[in-house]
């Protein structure tokens, strides 16, 4: 008994070693999960942003379809990067693109809309970042799938780039259409 | 040729280090004469090979070759001199070379001064030191070489973290290697001492100097780090419990427990397998502080450029340094007999309390920096352990500690008398109230817990002078003979007096500083004033001011008591076009009582600032405390009974003559 | 595949960038005129993580999204929530990752217990050596026991050994 107590420093290092072992491998500590996984969608009312051709948009009103809710702003580079990943989506998958376009300009939105083509179905002003807060959002772009039931399914944090959409998004989605 | 050469030492450096890690060993073992005495060569050896190769690499920040991968990858030509030599260890690869030439510096230091201990006992620890070398040198050799060469050679490198170009981080991680590394000597004496199985008073006067030299460079390299903190990052905090913080702290903690058992182990010849455990943990702490700040297996602002496989590499190094020393200890410990006994009530039984509260308060530093890890990867949940819970659970420990600390210096060796060390207390109970009521009345803002903290510093401050009395025997000889008494105490004894002022002084600068602090945050204009605790600061002038590889916004801002101007102070938004990032420098006014603060933020379009105000009293004290302590370890090692290499004969007569004068302080 | 490493590298410097640009703390114009709700604000925005930051709170951290976290914190205090409502407003978005101050549950009680834990296994480990101690010392009537006679030869033999 006693022997097996000075064992124990031993025992407790090497398990604490194990630990870090698996720690280290293909994790990244900053990643942070969504808290709003399987909740509705938070209840925002978005106006439309002046000189972009949409209209705003109300949580109530986007019930009954699966889509992708996208929070993007035209000074963020990586938005740029994921721009043409998400018109595929929605010109060949046909999934609806809703936008909140995040501490934005409206003209450079407008802009940035024009410049790039525009694959939103409808794009909501968040000007002072609340609606990010309410979405839990750690940076942008962030982009989350919603199911018909107006559920959050899926987060996903930083540009979406194509393997992101075999991988994830259209299995997904695929399955939430049914 | 040069990069190549300092290369090739390294090679070389590692060869040697095989060879000392493993050939006195055996030399210890068959009593031979010549392969023991290659551990001294050996380390020697080392040392020089690491002094070039290190040299070099400086040298080569010096001339700012930036056909150096690491060079071209830290470094940029318009960075004033001093920080292209300190940019050396700004980054991965050159703080691992400097990490490895403190191993050999000890290594060296060890093969000079360890002169009065067996011949076979120092070959075996060189070769234990020699083993950690091994393994660091593989780290570096394997995947952070520095010389890597770039070819073709860029014109111009891109620079170093604007954050890190500042005297106060400059310095701060040599000390701190320092530190850690001495603690990888403390550690090859308990390996050592584990081989040959034997643990005893005099193994506890040869690794005794070294445990203090580790502790006092760790302690400074905290406290200059906590400074850094509290000048650079620009709103007077000065400790965030960030997981890279706390793996300082914890082997600070380890060492500092360990510090204390090493007396008992001197004193009585008890607390032998404990002082052996602490020993391999104090750097297995050092070892767990560098896996986490270069692996990235935590979020820190302090962290290194992360990479998995030198995280895995330093993993490795740390299972292996700890597991086979703690299986040895597991065979070895239970053998180890102590043989002086002693009641509860006793200087042995406080010390013992010491352990148990430090070693409590390590474990609950190490597992609230590591929970959030362990919690992700058994449950998935991402959670957060910050300041609220570790100042929650942490404080709580240490103020028992601090309420037994000066009673444990007045109770005697064996069998203590509690009731004449209360009887001696009260007059420090006596300076703890006082501290108490001065708290209180000074500031309308103390609270209980103001109170409480003064106290404490009274009770620590009170039971320090008490300590020095008793030993000068007050109460047993004559009042008049007093004075001489102390004056020829032994310098160990001063020491521990010192360094527990300076625990009072920290915890007198931590209570006024947070219960008393003054912020105001408000805009300015031109001659702008604003009131801050009595003080008057006016914005005088905001422009740009051109640095050696910055610009900035510089405002001035003259500060006035009661009409009397106090200084002029200057704080500054640094832009490094280089780098693309900006900090922001602060203007301070500092003297005993108080610190006046200033930052100057964002301009708020008409003409206003963004200005901070802070009036930090008695924050200073925060580090003076700290020097305290660091200042009182090296008074100690300077007492002759533990001199570093005195030779046994002198040693023997200082020790027979009771009057041998004190050693002068911080010599 | 080269877009996305590029990007991994891009992404932090960015990020970084944003970070350090702006000093800490909250700005003049975020204050609430009442002192008190201010108070409760500072304290309650200490023990709220910045998701975008390394290890810094909102109080502490000049992150543009530490500053919408501190407006949205003084926004519901003068709205009329109380402290605890506040927090579990950012918990249910962000998790329990934005308390710097771990809730007590099942999984957390292992840490908020650690000290007690520790000290209590410490104690009964150190009452445990004191009692062997000590019953030592009832069998040793001499003042210089057998062991330390045996320890000091030791000490005078290492001297002469060396």
């Amino acid at each position: 008994m006693r022997r097996l107590l000075y064992v124990l420093p031993a025992v407790l290092v090497a398990a604490l070693a194990f630990t870090f072992a698996i720690g280290l491998r293909d994790r990244d500590p900053s990643a942070l999960p969504s808290a709003l996984i399987d909740r509705p969608l938070p209840a925002l009312d978005l106006p439309a942003v002046e000189g972009v051709d949409l209209p705003g948009w109300q949580t109530a009103d986007l019930h009954g379809e699966v889509m992708l809710v996208n929070v993007f702003a035209s000074w963020c580079p990586p938005c740029r990067v994921e721009h043409p990943v998400l018109t595929r989506l929605t010109e060949v998958h046909g999934v609806p693109l809703i936008g909140v376009n995040y501490k934005d300009a409206p003209e450079a939105a407008a802009a940035f809309l024009v410049e790039l083509g525009n694959p939103y179905r409808k794009i909501g002003g968040d000007f002072e970042g609340r609606a990010g807060l309410e979405l839990g959002i750690s940076g942008v772009p962030e982009t989350f799938i919603v199911d018909a039931d107006g559920h959050i399914r899926f987060r996903h944090a930083g540009p979406v780039l194509p393997e992101h959409v075999e991988q994830v998004f259209l299995p997904l989605l695929r399955e939430l259409r049914g | 040729m040069i990069p190549e050469l300092a290369h090739l030492a390294l090679v070389i450096a590692f060869g040697v280090a095989l060879v000392q890690s493993t050939l006195p060993l055996a030399g210890a073992a068959r009593n031979d004469a010549g392969l023991i005495g290659l551990a001294s060569s050996a380390a020697w050896a080392q040392f020089v090979l690491l002094t070039f190769s290190f040299g070099a690499l400086v040298h080569l920040y010096m001339v700012s070759d930036f056909s150096i991968l690491n060079v071209y990858q830290n470094s940029h030509d318009s960075k004033p001199m001093l920080y292209k030599i300190t940019g050396t260890w700004g980054n991965h690869e050159g703080s691992l070379l400097l990490w490895v030439w403190v191993l050999t510096l000890f290594g060296a230091a060890l093969a000079a001064f360890g002169k009065s201990m067996p011949a076979t006992f120092k070959a075996r620890v060189l070769a234990v030191q020699g083993m950690v070398t091994v393994a660091f040198i593989a780290f570096t050799l394997f995947t952070s070489n520095p010389f890597e060469r770039l070819d073709p050679a860029p014109l111009e490198g891109t620079g170093l973290n604007p954050l890190l170009q500042d005297p106060g981080l400059a310095f701060h991680p040599p000390m701190l290697y320092i530190g850690y590394v001495g603690f990888s000597i403390t550690f090859a004496f308990a390996v050592a001492a584990l081989i040959e199985g034997r643990v005893d008073p005099s193994w506890a006067r040869w690794i005794r100097p070294w445990v203090l030299i580790a502790w006092s460079s760790l302690t400074l390299g905290i406290a200059l780090g906590s400074y850094w903190a509290y000048y650079e990052l620009g709103w007077g905090g000065w400790w965030f419990w960030d997981p890279v913080e706390n793996a300082s702290f914890l082997p600070w903690l380890a060492g500092t427990a360990l510090l204390h058992s090493i007396i008992v182990v001197e004193k009585r010849d008890s607390l032998k397998s404990w002082t052996i455990l602490l020993a391999i943990f104090t750097f297995g702490f050092s070892l767990l502080g560098t896996f986490l700040v270069r692996s990235g297996v935590l979020t820190s602002v302090h962290a290194f450029a992360v990479d998995p496989d030198r995280g895995m590499f330093i993993l490795l190094i740390l299972a292996v340094a700890l597991v086979g020393p703690l299986l040895l200890f597991a065979w070895r410990a239970p053998q180890m007999r102590a043989s002086g006994a002693f009641q509860p009530i006793s200087r042995e039984g406080a010390l013992i309390m010491n352990n148990l509260l430090l070693a409590a308060a390590t474990g609950v530093v190490l597992l609230g920096t590591l929970y959030p890890l362990f919690l992700e990867l058994v449950t998935g949940e991402k959670i957060s352990v910050g300041p609220p819970f570790f100042n929650a659970t942490f404080i709580p420990l240490m103020v028992p500690l601090l309420l037994i600390l000066p009673i444990g210096t007045l109770l005697a060796w064996k069998r203590g008398d509690l009731r004449r060390s209360l009887r001696l207390m009260s007059l420090a109970a006596v300076a703890a109230i006082a501290l108490a009521l001065v708290a209180a009345f000074t500031d309308p803002r103390s609270t209980i817990v103001t109170a409480l903290g003064f106290a404490l510093a009274g009770w620590l401050f009170g039971g320090a002078v008490m300590d020095l009395l008793q030993r000068a025997g007050i109460g047993r000889s004559s009042w008049a003979r007093l004075p001489a008494r102390l004056v020829s105490l032994p310098g160990s004894a001063y020491a521990a007096a010192v360094a527990h002022t300076g625990v009072a002084v920290t915890v007198i600068g931590i209570t006024a500083s947070s219960a008393w602090q003054t912020e105001v945050i408000t805009s300015m204009g031109y001659g702008d004033s604003q009131r801050v605790a009595g003080y008057n600061v006016t914005l005088a002038h905001v422009g740009p001011v051109q640095g050696p590889n910055w610009i900035a916004n510089e405002g001035t801002f003259e500060v006035e008591r009661d009409g009397r101007h106090i200084a002029t102070l200057t704080s500054d938004r640094r832009h490094y076009p280089v780098e693309g990032t900006s900090t922001t420098e602060v203007g301070i006014t500092s003297n005993l009582w108080r610190d006046v603060y200033v930052v100057i933020g964002e301009q708020t379009g008409d003409g206003l600032y963004v200005v901070r105000l802070y009036h930090n009293p008695l924050v200073v004290w925060i580090w003076l405390g700290t020097l305290l302590m660091a200042v009182a370890a090296v008074v100690s090692m300077a007492d002759r009974r533990f001199r570093v290499g005195a030779p046994e004969p002198k040693r023997a007569k200082a020790a027979a003559a009771p009057a041998a004068p004190a050693p002068q302080a911080g010599s | 595949m080269t877009l996305r490493q590029l990007l991994r590298a891009l992404l932090p410097a960015l990020l970084l960038a944003l970070a350090t640009a702006a000093t800490a703390a909250p700005n003049p114009d975020e204050i609430l005129d009442d002192p008190a709700l201010e108070a409760r604000a500072r304290a309650l925005s200490a023990e709220l993580r910045c998701v975008v930051c390394q290890n810094e709170s909102i109080d502490d951290s000049g992150a543009p999204l530490a500053r919408d976290m501190r407006r949205l914190v003084r926004e519901r205090l003068v709205a009329g929530d109380s402290d605890a409502e506040v927090v579990d407003f950012l918990v249910a978005r962000y998790g329990d990752f934005v308390r710097l101050r771990p809730p007590v549950r099942g999984s957390t009680l292992l840490l908020w217990a650690s000290p007690l834990i520790l000290v209590g296994l410490g104690g009964i480990g150190v009452w445990l050596y004191l009692r062997g101690r000590r019953d030592d010392q009832a069998a040793a009537p001499a003042p210089l026991s057998p062991e330390e006679q045996a320890a000091l030869d030791r000490l005078l033999a290492d001297r002469s050994r060396s």
